[in-house]
């Protein structure tokens, strides 16, 4: 086991003020809190910092964690002295919040666990139940999982307890139905599926974040789907039928003659499925064949001379 | 191998759950909910709180909310806040992926 250097953690000195603590608590909280930062690491961060700041904050667990010296370096092989806590009375469980299991082995050697294998005379510490953490993950699909439903097999790493009450963490497959329908950044919850609960707690639950994979050419916007569909200028100007590939299944699209760049058409109902179902979108792209060859150049240069059209007049040079 | 498929819910405007639902599902009393119902963080159907329907990202919300509260001594004007900035942001993080994609 890792001594956890907690000062280090909270950027104080060992000798900072309760305030100075809750201060830099409070900062490095809004940086790392997971439903805030983007930082790729901001869940493990922040549940350092809570351990963290649930010992120092609290002036007899700071104390007695004092207690250990202050010769530790964070990361250090660490075995609990066998004269230590001594005269450390604690008052309160271990635990201050609900989501028991997340704190280290380090805090539990020193703070115990709960009402499990705690030599402390913790306040709480009959009938101490809990409800156990929800977890957070996020499932990577395919759009046109979104069209069909589909089912997906995902691994999670969650902590779990062993029968002397050590936290292991194990590796679990679920496998999970995404319904038809779904869409981008949509959860999906799984009631009883996270944490393990305390006592007689309830286990917390799964939640499931849904991403799609990027698409080379769909891009998904709520239920609606937009996608670029490159045209000649002939096809823009005279009109025609141009085939169009949707994630339900190719369709014959008719292009309205005088079609121009970035117009939209929509194809009604053709998005996710639903109750209304999305549309899918078609944004007109018109692009220009390059002058190379003789029967090309020849072409432009006819339409130069024929063709009386100014895209400047607006510009009124 | 076979394995059990699990279906979940989907937190979705097809679903509605009840005051009670919502309070257990993130394990607070419902007195904490009505208070979020207050402040505009959610937004149920209905009028009598015995006929509230929240749509189903509410609970999505709602934990948000709790873990707010809890982790960065909010109250819960700057919960509320919090919650709709987020939400913006990641409104605005969508669009400018999807702009990236285009280039």
């Amino acid at each position: 086991m890792d001594y956890k250097d907690y000062y280090k953690l909270l950027a104080v000195e060992r000798g900072a003020s309760q305030d100075e603590i809750k201060r830099s608590y409070r900062k490095l909280a809004r940086k790392y809190h997971p439903d805030v930062s983007k930082e790729p690491d901001a869940e493990a961060r922040f549940k350092e910092l809570a351990e963290a700041y649930a010992v120092l904050k609290n002036p007899e667990k700071r104390a007695a964690y004092d207690e250990l010296g202050s010769n530790w370096q964070g990361g250090q092989e660490f075995k609990r002295p066998p004269d230590w806590g001594t005269g450390f009375e604690f008052s309160g469980s271990g635990f201050d919040g609900a989501d028991a299991g997340a704190y280290s082995d380090f805090f539990e050697t020193l703070f115990g666990q709960g009402d499990m294998g705690s030599q402390f005379r913790t306040g709480a510490s009959q009938g101490f139940h809990a409800r156990g953490e929800d977890h957070h993950a996020k499932v990577l699909i395919d759009l046109e999982d979104a069209y069909t439903g589909a089912t997906r097999s995902i691994t999670l790493r969650a902590p779990e307890l062993d029968q002397s009450g050590h936290v292991l963490t194990r590796d679990r497959t679920l496998n999970v139905k995404i319904p038809k329908g779904v869409k981008q950044g949509q959860k999906i919850r799984l009631s009883g599926q996270g944490s393990p609960g305390h006592g007689d707690g309830n286990a917390g639950d799964l939640y499931l974040e849904i991403e799609f994979r990027r698409h080379r050419f769909y891009k998904p916007e709520g239920k609606d789907i937009y996608m670029d569909l490159p045209v000649t200028p002939w096809e823009a100007a005279l009109g025609g039928t141009i085939k169009v590939p949707t994630p339900a299944g190719s369709v014959d699209l008719k292009i309205p003659a005088g079609a121009t760049n970035s117009q939209k058409l929509r194809l009604k109902g053709r998005g996710i499925p639903g109750k209304p179902p999305g549309d899918f979108y078609v944004v007109i792209s018109i692009t220009v064949p390059a002058a190379d060859s003789d029967a090309a150049k020849e072409l432009y240069e006819k339409m130069r001379e024929e063709l009386p059209y100014n895209p400047r007049h607006h510009l009124e040079v | 191998m076979t394995k059990k498929i699990l279906t979940g819910t989907l937190l979705d405007d097809q679903l509605h759950l009840s005051l009670i639902e919502i309070s257990e599902a993130c394990a607070s009393r419902t007195e904490w909910v009505v208070e979020l119902v207050d402040e505009g963080i959610l937004e149920p159907l209905g009028v009598e709180r015995d006929q509230w329907r929240f749509p189903g990202e509410s609970l999505f919300r709602a934990n948000t909310a709790r873990r707010l509260q809890r982790d960065l001594g909010m109250n819960l004007a700057g919960v509320a806040l919090a919650i709709d900035l987020l939400e913006e942001i990641s409104v605005l993080r969508a669009r400018l992926r999807s702009q990236e994609l285009e280039k």
